[in-house]
């Protein structure tokens, strides 16, 4: 979330798309209520009318996969009706910017395409710069090769008739949405967009969220109270875990993972570090090194020297064109190329998309270890429903987890609150914190390494890595220390204190901090006196805070406990406030009072100011985008199953960069095709946990919701001669899946151009360990992805359905 | 002290706020007997927090003789205020579940079954495992000859319902080791 839960009551129109917020962030949604008492507009556009449609002000149903038409609409609406915030628009984005003469767009492709490595040379989606470097801007925004008048022609194509047709959304029903959030391009005015996997599991997810971020930033709604880009993160820590990336392709604090290709630190530091020419820019990604430096002594300790990159040569690196992501681990496995790993706190044979494949895959591994609080799908493959486990090779560890309340640490809520939470009781029986089992784990290797030695062990041996666990100790390192006296802004820091922030933190190994993110919020500002700022209580605020709900003595925030991302956009070039009434941050004329600025400089007026968007090279929010793999302004694509031949756009039909798998079990349907020409969606419930591995285990809650179904309209329905209650199978070219049928009228045909298009929906929390509840979902979802993130398209493939005649998942 | 339901009880149970609140003109006869019959009756509190949703609602968890007696939500909690969703509200019939894992176990190849076994035992089985096939599979370098320091075939899938210091440790673990197939939820 660029805010913060309590945030959003300040909005004055809540939009949210791909999210069910009050089901899926059931105590969350209060804030959003509390902004309707006060007056907001809610809106809910979403394929199924939920219990946040039943909330808000109104239900707009679309066909799952066709968001970026509607968002596209909505750009062209704001663009041509002038809706947007002109002063925001033309001092913190980029659209004055003047775009190279190589940049083409045309027929829904952009210039560099590679068809054959189905990906893009972007080396012109790029900028005009001055002799000195800066980017060229054109502040009237009228030369036609500046963002703003690209991103006009190119959303010129999304007409209010197209739109409609492609999504089933009416033109009565788009026009209220454009409309209502389009108002809050006013100065005083904020709309927050809300969003979960409804957006991200697609082949076109990260520019679905792109294309938020244009309208965010048209409409002036970044920085600043009420507005936002919120991503409803749904796992507990999935924040914090992600911060500390425990993902293949980054590093602690989203620092890029080491390539091939770069051999020493100092090529990776060359490679990875942004470099701007404009003196306004504060370009914060300039101090890549000293995260990096201060990470590699966090790993590697005192055997990290300047000599070996601070360990950096021992680190694994992916090859340049490498992904090493979910799909990719399943689809390697499946073909033998796996021996063994680690699967914790996770089921991948429930929950990775096309299970039965995976599932199949599992039986290749030589050995797995699974960290479990119950049996799940997962650690019981090898005697999953029709296969003989005297057949099963795999060699399976399975150790006992202990729950939160038996453990201490802390985790990091969606607005980036760093919380403490406390050990209850000793974990039950001989169950350990997944720390605790990898530290012993890791331990152990390293004592069979000393003691027989073996391939290459120094990348293990030579680690700082602690003996035991102690969360406590652990987050002192994440904030990190210094490794020599230094001094910082004329105070004295003994060698060992806690570094009192980030700023502090050097390329030259002086300073260790496993987590620049996390530097300030475990500080020792008195030597000997070590403040763990996650464990504050304290709901004290000044009037200003207390006007927008901001609590900043409640536990700490990262970064540096700023609670409003990009707040500094939430003011004018005098450090005034767009709107008074609900200030974020306010220049007294001699500081700034409210919350913590996005950097401590004056306004931009003074000429000593930085522009707001720090985290870019160029400082300005970018509607030009030209990081992302399919182009840098979002374009509509349909999924890559789709119940249509064509889309009114281009004529590309779908993402030209997805990741798709063409293995003998990631088969897919046509385009159009005959035999499936329903589409499916998938979704969480509030009784249930995702794969539903925890709460299944949980007697009320399954209780509450105990079988698998299957959302059908009345229509549907009585085209297929299902009855309400009816056991149905649901099927496609990758699997068959029984549910029971429950006819609705929460789920509506579209008028697709000119013809009927089903929808159906169901959740994916059912499995064949808990009896008689059904089976996995996921057996009918694609082996596709983004490119960028290559996060599977759960959300939009294609089914039939029909009456059952016999079952074998369901009791009924 | 905040006049809360939590409060309340607790005060009504200690009967020092009989007099206060009875002159509220609430009779406490019936709440003295029932605050006396509860089992959260001299239990201690620990402040822990819902492991679902990144709305992190906090809870209270009654501790009496090591044993988490009672859950309920953390009113303190500014974001939560002491709400609870389904799931929330399950905390105690999760963590006191007679489903959960509580020893290690052990499937042999081919076997049909699970056996229990000590950490002890499993540690060394696992360590031994892990360096077999690091060591037989370990690359120094890829197929363009560039040092790459990796052992593909092992890899490692997390949560993210681990702490944040757990996904420290497992992150510098698993570089450690090699991995480069190594990833978690946010990925699905």
């Amino acid at each position: 979330m660029t805010n913060h839960w309590i945030d959003l009551k300040n909005s004055d129109c809540v939009f949210i798309m791909g999210s069910n917020a009050a089901e899926h962030h059931p105590i969350s949604f209060k804030w959003i209520l509390r902004a309707k008492d006060n007056g907001a507009k809610i809106m809910h556009v979403d394929p199924k009318f939920s219990r946040t449609s039943a909330r808000s002000d109104f239900h707009v149903p679309l066909r799952s996969g066709t968001d970026l038409a509607f968002l596209g609409g909505l750009i062209k609406y704001i663009i041509e009706n002038k809706k947007y915030f002109a002063e925001y628009v033309t001092e913190y984005t980029n659209s004055a910017f003047i775009v190279s003469d190589g940049f083409q767009f045309k027929d829904g492709m952009f210039s560099g395409y590679n068809g054959e490595k189905r990906t893009y040379d972007k080396s012109t989606w790029s900028f005009k710069t001055d002799a000195k470097g800066v980017p060229l801007r054109d502040k009237t925004l009228a030369d036609d090769r500046c963002v703003f008048q690209l991103m006009k022609k190119h959303y010129s194509r999304y007409n209010v008739k197209d739109v409609s047709r492609i999504t089933g959304v009416s033109k009565e029903n788009l026009l209220k949405v454009w409309e209502t959030f389009a108002e809050t391009g006013k100065k005083d005015k904020a709309g927050a967009i809300c969003y979960a996997l409804g957006w991200t599991q697609h082949t076109v997810g990260v520019q679905n969220i792109r294309a938020s971020a244009l309208i965010q930033l048209l409409l002036g709604n970044i920085g600043v109270a009420g507005g936002g880009i919120e991503a409803l993160r749904g796992e507990p820590n999935v924040q914090g875990s992600t911060d500390h990336c425990i993902l293949w392709h980054i590093i602690p604090g989203y620092l890029p993972v080491p390539r091939a290709q770069w051999n020493t630190l100092e090529d990776y530091n060359k490679a990875c570090t942004p470099v701007s020419h404009d003196p306004q820019s504060a370009n914060w990604w300039q101090h890549k090194p000293a995260y990096m430096a201060s990470l590699l002594k966090g790993w590697y300790g005192d055997k990290g020297t300047a000599e070996n990159g601070f360990g950096y040569e021992w680190l694994p690196k992916a090859d340049g064109d490498g992904d090493y992501s979910y799909l990719y681990i399943f689809d390697r496995m499946y073909n033998s190329q796996m021996k063994g790993g680690f699967i914790w706190g996770t089921n991948p044979c429930q929950s990775v998309p096309n299970s039965n494949k995976v599932r199949k895959a599992m039986d290749n591994l030589d050995w797995a270890c699974f960290a479990e609080v119950h049996h799940t799908e997962s650690t019981d493959f090898w005697h999953r429903p029709g296969v003989d486990p005297a057949t099963v090779k795999t060699e399976c560890f399975l150790l006992p987890s202990a729950n939160r309340a038996e453990k201490e640490g802390s985790i990091t809520n969606s607005g980036r609150w760093q919380l403490w939470h406390y050990q209850a009781t000793k974990p039950q029986g001989e169950s350990l914190a997944l720390g605790d089992m990898c530290v012993k784990i890791t331990n152990a290797v390293r004592h069979l390494y000393r003691k027989e030695g073996g391939t290459y062990p120094e990348p293990l041996l030579n680690l700082d890595f602690p003996a035991y666990y102690d969360p406590e100790k652990i987050a002192q390192k994440c904030n990190g220390w210094f490794t020599k006296d230094t001094m910082v802004k004329g105070k004295l820091y003994k060698k060992g204190q806690q570094v009192p922030s980030f700023t502090a933190l050097k390329d030259d190994g002086s300073t260790v901090s496993l987590n620049w993110l996390y530097a300030g919020g475990y500080t020792e500002e008195e030597l000997g006196k070590k403040y763990n700022k996650s464990k504050r209580r304290d709901l004290s605020q000044t009037p200003e805070q207390a006007a927008i709900g901001l609590y900043p003595n409640y536990s700490w925030c990262w970064p540096v406990n700023r609670r409003i991302l990009y707040n500094r956009a939430s003011v004018d070039r005098n450090g005034q406030p767009w709107n008074p009434d609900k200030a974020v941050i306010r220049w007294d004329g001699a500081k700034w009072i409210g919350d913590v600025p996005d950097g401590g400089w004056a306004p931009l007026a003074s000429g000593n100011g930085k522009y707001p968007f720090i985290m870019h090279k160029e400082g300005h929010g970018q509607l030009f985008g030209p990081g992302r793999c399919e182009g840098p302004f979002p374009e509509h694509y349909e999924p890559v199953e789709t119940p249509v031949k064509k889309h009114p756009f281009s004529g590309q039909l779908s993402n030209p960069c997805a990741v798709i798998l063409d293995g003998e079990m990631d088969k897919l349907a046509e385009p159009g095709d005959k035999r499936f020409p329903i589409v499916l969606t998938t979704y969480s419930m509030t009784e249930h946990w995702c794969g539903g591995g925890e709460t299944r285990n949980s007697p009320p809650l399954l209780e509450a919701e105990p079988q698998l179904y299957v959302e059908m309209s009345p229509e549907l329905a009585e085209e297929k001669g299902i009855k309400n209650g009816e056991p149905v199978v649901v099927e496609n070219v990758r699997g068959r899946v029984e549910a029971v049928a429950m006819v609705t009228i929460r789920m509506r045909p579209f008028n697709i151009q000119g013809k009927t298009v089903h929808e159906v929906g169901m959740p994916f929390c059912f499995g064949w360990t808990t009896k008689g509840c059904g089976d996995s979902t996921n057996r009918l979802t694609p082996s596709v992805g983004d490119p960028n993130t290559t996060i599977p398209e759960y959300k939009a493939c294609l089914v039939n359905v029909r009456k059952a005649k016999t079952l074998k998942e369901l009791d009924v | 002290m905040k006049f809360t339901r939590r409060n309340f009880i607790k005060l009504a149970g200690m009967g020092a706020a009989m007099v206060p609140l009875g002159q509220l003109g609430i009779n406490l006869q019936p709440v003295q007997a029932f605050a006396a019959g509860m089992k959260i009756d001299g239990a201690r509190e620990v402040v822990s927090i819902c492991p679902f949703c990144a709305v992190t609602c906090h809870y209270i968890a009654h501790v009496k003789d090591g044993k988490i007696v009672s859950t309920e939500g953390d009113p303190d909690y500014p974001v939560s205020e002491g709400s609870l969703c389904a799931k929330g509200a399950a905390q105690l019939s999760m963590i006191n579940s007679h489903h959960r894992l509580l020893k290690p176990l052990y499937r042999a190849p081919y076997s049909d079954h699970w056996e229990e076994k000590s950490w002890d035992w499993t540690l060394d089985r696992l360590a031994r495992n892990i360096k077999d096939t690091r060591d037989s599979d370990f690359k120094q370098v890829n197929a363009k000859g560039e040092r790459v320091n990796r052992v593909e075939s092992i890899f490692h899938l997390g949560c993210s319902i681990m702490d944040n210091e757990e996904c420290a440790v497992v992150h510098q673990a698993a570089r450690g080791l090699g991995l480069v197939h190594f990833d978690h939820q946010a990925r699905i």
